[in-house]
């Protein structure tokens, strides 16, 4: 019923005061991921549209990518002891994005021992239309050492 | 403060997510815009060193690189971002204010183009660098 995975990722990322600012949680269904962006007033960037704000919609998909490339270590059995950094990340924005719920899946391209290469796509009603999707590079923490 | 640096403040300063950001207009005019972000606990990405999320410096940026576009003399009435790639040179300093310089530097009928670069304290070795294109809506 639950998954030890479960609990790794957890313990990743309930600390992160970012993520409870914005209210991203994870939900996983099998071996699958999704991130969700519950809608909030607060992520609103142009009230007169009303869109999401685009540095929420980076954000959103930054964690995405963090969190999808941790995941995809714990299905090879690796646990990190720390999150992936960021070494640059490219964001298209597709078409605004609304003011409702927002969901995000990344693709790990390439993940060797210290650099990882992932694609992220975000849509809100369905994963055919994208709103926004993106490219990163990340720094993969030190196996065995924090930081 | 000019009549338009105050206008524009109000204006960025009321957007939702740039108020729950913290944002602060420190200059505006003539396709610049300096933006600041106060250390914050809420925006921290990393709770093991207090480091802010790279997220909220890309938000801080974003906003930055489009209140440039805004304010560029060809007089866009309304901008979106196309793209935005950001380049993350090191973690900000924990406790330190984190500023964004945005310089749209050429526009043409429908396409604006934005540098933008985001310091802490130490301004010889930025935090990020990002370049974006942006959309321009003209008044008909």
């Amino acid at each position: 019923m639950s998954d030890p995975r479960d609990a790794i990722l957890r313990g990743l990322t309930e600390g992160i005061p970012y993520l409870r600012f914005l209210g991203i949680r994870f939900d996983r269904a099998g071996d699958e991921l999704t991130s969700v962006l519950p809608f909030s007033p607060m992520l609103i960037g142009n009230p007169l549209i009303p869109a999401l704000h685009g540095g929420v919609t980076s954000a959103f998909l930054e964690f995405t990518a963090i969190v999808g490339l941790v995941w995809s270590g714990l299905g090879e059995g690796v646990a990190p002891q720390a999150l992936p950094k960021t070494i640059d990340l490219t964001i298209d924005y597709l078409r605004p994005g609304q003011a409702r719920d927002a969901f995000a899946r990344a693709r790990i391209n390439r993940s060797g021992r210290r650099y990882a290469s992932v694609h992220v796509e975000a849509w809100q009603d369905s994963p055919e239309r994208l709103f926004a999707q993106g490219t990163g590079h990340f720094l993969m923490p030190e196996m065995g050492a924090r930081g | 403060m000019t009549d338009i640096t105050r206008i524009a403040r109000q204006f960025i300063e009321a957007l939702p997510h740039a108020h729950a950001l913290g944002l602060v207009l420190e200059a505006i005019g003539d396709g610049r815009a300096d933006l600041s972000m106060p250390y914050d606990p809420r925006l921290i990405g990393d709770p093991a060193t207090g480091v802010i999320a790279g997220g909220a410096v890309s938000a801080l940026m974003d906003t930055a690189s489009g209140a440039a576009v805004m304010c560029h003399p060809a007089g866009p009435v309304s901008t979106a971002t196309l793209d935005l790639r950001i380049d993350y040179m090191r973690p900000a300093t924990p406790g330190q204010t984190i500023r964004a310089r945005a310089h749209c530097h050429h526009v043409t009928r429908s396409v604006a183009f934005v540098s933008v670069t985001a310091t802490d304290d130490d301004e010889a070795r930025p935090v990020a660098m990002g370049h974006g294109a942006f959309t321009v809506d003209r008044a008909r």
